[in-house]
């Protein structure tokens, strides 16, 4: 530029470290743990889905990008990575190379860039995609491979949830599922899923890096939490326990990763609890009476829809509000 | 069969029941409206552009129905051919209005105004506007950030890439006044569409000295006067160093046009002048 | 440690640069050019003429109304033009020029002599003083001091708070001001506090100046109704509004004025104003000005006569070398400068020079919903909504969102990860919908 011309913009005239692509930067640090884990428990065959699903992912944006949008490239910001680190964490491990194209295809085409990109999808581009394929490929999506250290090649909520229907106590379930191992990642389950303890070390890290705020993981867990302890301490015969609803499934990956989605979460802290606990409530409605073993996509999706909602009625607190009664 | 005969008699039933419900809430909450006020919206243009000003042409349509007198009623967009079968139509007298075209009163392209600074705010005029004075010397002309272009509902606005300035489509433009209103330098004017497209304005809204403007601007209208003076027509005033041409009073015969020291007078649509004129005309406005 | 209830931003505060200059007069240049508009509210009228002489301090043009304040000569010489000049942001505001002969002052100005702390004039007086010595507010606002000042009937002030917070980065006018006239400006303060009748002074100074706290505590101790509080550093804690909420716990309620909580807030530098002006009877024609920058060779805190074109002082600090944007003010508030020739005035709190590889944004994205802004809105509003809805120009609903409370204070743009210019869109929401507010209110009346 012309090092004479003065440049004129109105006030601030500075700004703060933020940006998009950097705190995108963060949340795929904050999953590189889990991705660890799950190379760990399921070899190279991890990497490979990933690396795949994020390169898909990332083509597709730019494609649609450039072609059909006629747009600047905006693979730069990292959401297009970021949806495809979370697509890939709710396969599992073995699943065929083209399906997790299809997914990529359904997560950012169909996801994302029919409402115009990166801020207008109202709904999570990995979920849309995730739910896509359980109920297009339903075998495909829920065969596992044996993770290192993992008893059987079905979830524990898949398998506690056919116990609990053949009429098996909660006891004997309990008997064959290791709630230690199972949070350290020696499960059976979609790549990002298996390891709660790493998943939490990254939820720490996005707390650090001010990406997140704790509202919606916390609020989200504690609803299943509180839901679960209810139904367990009524009838611990009947259902099973708080820890064992925490660790298993995608409850942490959901809850920290997937819920706080920004563009598919509410603007304000009140609306955020709100939107939480909606999760909470409808996940533990699906695993404990609904047909499938896990309810989070689902519940995430559901209360997606309610933001606009939720942003419509739920308001900041605001300085200087003149208060009933006051 | 049976099952047959209960999902007839349930689905049947409950059909009718909602075809009752509809009807009473029909009845009961039945809006008595002049159906002349459908038919006359379904004459007007339906852009509602709010041209006219009012908030649509459904507002417009009411407005004509109701008040016994229109002709301070105008739709810019439907013209004098849409008011006069509206008109017809509700039996009042027709308002008249000659077609009018938007007109952009500035050529402080990048080479005539140079820029002394860089604006690097949101990108648009009001923005810009409300913050300094502008990008170059002159306070008063075109921002060039657009603001008219996106207000034009007709696509009759867009901005030149190479002179920076808006430049008006007169096909497409319907006289709406949007971009009058969005122009935050009131540079936009609204000017009798004459035939063939022919126009004759001061390209420039300088106020400033003489001086001041010229430096500013190679173009600019300085107020010297020549123009007001040939005039035959008496159509040219000059008022605050700033020259205007009454477009109800000009008679087209370009004679300020070849006065203007500075170009700052502008016509559009005539035949090329004969060709000494033409070269006097045109390396007149390059040495400049 | 106090501070505001919700929202605000943390940006580095940049103040090494010039916070251990001190205080040094600036040469009188040899032309003033000084505006008669330096305040809010209705210009000055001029009272010169084309080749009148004029004194340092004497009445160049009076107020043009109650909410207006006079303006004084900076310097003695002979006035050479009263017409419309240039101001910063290059639009021509009506203006005295006066080029310079010696430095004569105007007699009844106490010169030197020891520190006054006997306030001896009553209420009325000290006002109609402040008036009359051109007194406005020196943070930037610059609204007339003695209307501030004058408590309307039916409301009761209970506090005076001074504004020592500064929490513009970059500028350190007040600080400085604090450490070398703390004196002065804790006279001062008491002169305005018996001016709105209050016996409780209050003065906020954030954590990121810690000898100044000490400094004022140690001279505070003299007075007993004078508290230093000490802030937790936070942007804008120097925003009116926020600075009550931080020393008093009170908030002044939406679309209300700090008196409706009993607060009337002055500025260090306004404090020092007062001091001089009921004091010494010195008009308000010289202000403390930063003039700092990451790449400036000797960024200074200038006492600089108003009129001064900010030229002459970036000059004197080391020039327009790699500069890319001037700044009148701090980098969140302060405006951009297109003429730098343009005079200092009494709202000039800083000279910011920015460097060619800061001076541009970046390129904005779109909204990706994170609500940073909302986190930041220390008015608790919805930024990215105002500032759809003022794209989508429905200034129905932007009031109905309460766009009439933004401060401006820039949080939202500061902290939007996509670049996103919020505060340009509501900024210009915020003035539709204030002039509908007031057409209504004109028209009910």
């Amino acid at each position: 530029m012309d090092s004479q011309k003065l440049v004129i913009s109105p006030a601030p005239h500075v700004h703060g470290s933020n940006d998009t692509r950097r705190m995108m930067g963060d949340v795929l640090i904050a999953l590189l743990p889990a991705l660890l884990v799950s190379v760990l428990a399921y070899g190279l065959q991890a990497l490979v889905v990933t690396a795949f699903s994020v390169a898909c992912c990332v083509l597709v944006e730019w494609f649609i990008q450039k072609f059909m949008l006629k747009g600047a490239s905006t693979i730069g910001d990292l959401s297009a990575m970021v949806t495809g680190v979370l697509l890939a964490f709710n396969l599992p491990a073995n699943i065929h190379l083209g399906l997790v194209a299809i997914g990529a295809v359904v997560a950012i085409g169909i996801g994302k860039m029919t409402f115009g990109g990166l801020g207008k999808n109202p709904f999570n581009p990995a979920l849309v995609a995730r739910v896509f394929m359980l109920v297009a490929f339903p075998v495909a999506m829920t065969t596992f491979p044996e993770a290192a250290g993992a008893v059987t090649g079905a979830t524990p909520l898949a398998m506690a949830k056919e116990a609990l229907k053949a009429g098996v106590p909660v006891g004997e379930v309990m008997e064959s599922v290791d709630l230690v191992a199972m949070s350290l990642g020696m499960k059976s389950g979609s790549m990002g899923e298996i390891s709660v303890v790493a998943l939490l070390i990254g939820f720490v890290w996005l707390l650090c890096r001010r990406v997140i705020s704790w509202h919606i993981p916390v609020c989200v867990l504690g609803t299943m939490a509180l839901i679960s302890s209810v139904a367990w301490l009524a009838s611990p015969e009947e259902f099973m326990s708080p820890i064992f609803h925490l660790c298993s499934g995608g409850a942490v990956l959901g809850a920290v990763y997937m819920a706080t989605d920004y563009v598919s979460s509410p603007m304000t802290k009140k609306g955020m609890v709100i939107y939480a606990v909606g999760i909470g409530v409808i996940t533990m409605l699906i695993r404990i009476w609904g047909a499938y073993p896990e309810g989070m996509s689902f519940a995430i999706l559901i209360m997606n829809s309610v933001v606009p909602l939720i942003d419509k009625y739920v308001r900041p607190r605001r300085f200087g509000a003149v208060r009933n009664g006051k | 069969m049976e099952s047959l005969v209960t999902t007839v008699l349930i689905v049947g039933g409950l059909g009718a029941l909602l075809a009752l419900l509809l009807f009473l809430v029909a009845k009961k909450f039945y809006v008595e409206e002049d159906p002349r006020i459908d038919e006359v919206e379904k004459m007007l243009p339906g852009a509602n552009c709010g041209g006219c000003g009012f908030a649509g042409c459904r507002a417009m349509s009411e407005a004509l129905v109701s008040k016994d007198d229109i002709s301070a009623l105008f739709c810019p967009v439907g013209g004098d051919e849409c008011m006069k079968k509206v008109a017809g139509y509700l039996g009042k007298a027709a308002p008249e209005k000659e077609p009018m075209v938007a007109v952009v009163r500035c050529a402080g392209s990048c080479d005539n105004r140079p820029r002394n600074n860089r604006f690097d705010g949101a990108k648009s005029c009001l923005v810009a506007s409300s913050l300094y004075a502008g990008e170059t010397g002159c306070p008063f002309g075109c921002i060039g950030l657009g603001d008219c272009a996106v207000k034009c509902e007709f696509g009759a606005l867009s901005i030149n890439p190479v002179t920076g300035l808006p430049e008006v489509d007169d096909e497409k433009c319907t006289a709406c006044g949007a971009c009058v209103k969005a122009c935050p330098k009131g540079i936009i004017e609204l000017r009798k569409k004459a035939k063939r497209g022919l126009k004759i304005y001061v390209s420039c809204v300088n106020k400033d000295k003489g001086a001041v403007a010229r430096k500013a601007c190679k173009v600019a209208c300085i107020g010297c006067g020549k123009c007001a003076k040939v005039c035959p027509h008496d159509a040219i005033v000059v008022e605050n160093n700033l020259a205007y041409i009454d477009y109800s009073k000009c008679k087209m015969c370009r004679k300020c046009v070849v006065e203007c020291p500075t170009g700052a007078i502008v016509e559009c649509g005539f035949p090329p002048r004969k060709v000494a004129e033409n070269d006097a005309n045109s390396s007149n406005k390059v040495a400049e | 440690m106090k501070t505001f209830p919700i929202g605000g931003i943390h940006p580095s505060d940049c103040k090494e640069y010039s916070k251990s200059a001190a205080i040094e007069t600036f040469p009188t240049p040899a032309t003033v050019t000084i505006p008669l508009s330096q305040h809010i509210g209705a210009p000055a009228v001029a009272c010169v003429a084309k080749g009148d002489r004029v004194l340092v301090g004497q009445v160049i043009a009076n107020a043009g109304g109650f909410v207006s304040s006079p303006i004084h000569s900076s310097v003695s010489g002979t006035v050479v033009a009263v017409e419309p000049k240039a101001d910063a942001q290059g639009n021509k505001k009506p203006s005295v020029t006066i080029a310079v002969e010696g430095d004569e002052w105007v007699d009844t100005i106490v010169r030197g002599g020891a520190l006054k702390k006997n306030i001896n004039l009553s209420k009325e007086e000290i006002v109609s003083k402040i008036s009359q010595m051109g007194i406005v507010g020196m943070g930037g606002a610059t609204f007339p001091t003695h209307v501030k000042l004058s408590i309307p009937a039916g409301k009761k002030a209970e506090c005076l708070i001074i504004n020592a917070v500064e929490c513009e980065p970059y500028l350190t006018a007040d600080y400085r001001v604090m450490l070398e006239q703390g004196e002065k400006l804790i006279v001062g303060a008491r002169i305005l506090a018996k001016a709105i009748g209050v016996d409780k002074i209050y003065i906020g100074i954030e954590n990121n100046k810690p000898d100044a706290i000490s400094h004022l505590q140690q001279l505070a101790s003299a007075y007993v109704e004078v508290e230093i509080i000490p802030l937790k550093m936070r942007y804008p804690q120097g925003g009116e509004k926020q600075l009550i909420a931080a020393v008093t716990g009170r908030e002044v309620p939406s679309g209300g004025l700090p008196i409706d909580v009993g607060a009337v807030v002055q500025n260090v530098g306004t404090a020092l104003a007062v001091y001089e002006a009921v004091m010494l009877n010195k008009p308000l024609f010289e202000r403390v000005v930063t003039v700092t920058g990451s790449q400036l060779a000797s960024p200074k805190n200038l006492l600089v006569r108003i009129g001064t074109p900010m030229s002459a002082l970036i000059d004197y600090c080391g020039g327009m070398e790699g500069v890319g944007k001037v700044i009148a003010g701090g980098p969140m508030m302060g405006r951009a400068v297109s003429n730098v020739d343009a005079p200092v005035t009494k709202g000039t709190s800083g000279v910011l020079l920015m460097p060619t590889e800061e001076s541009l944004r970046n390129v904005e994205g779109s909204c990706i919903r994170c609500a940073k802004c909302v986190e930041a809105c220390p008015m608790g509003l919805e930024p990215y909504l105002l500032n759809r809805l003022t794209q989508l120009g429905d200034f129905e609903q932007l009031e109905h969102h309460y766009i009439a409370d933004c401060i401006e204070c820039g949080c939202c743009t500061f902290s939007c990860p996509s670049y996103l210019p919020l505060l340009d869109w509501v900024r210009i929401g915020k003035a539709e919908v204030m002039k509908r507010i007031r057409e209504r209110a004109a028209a009910k009346k």
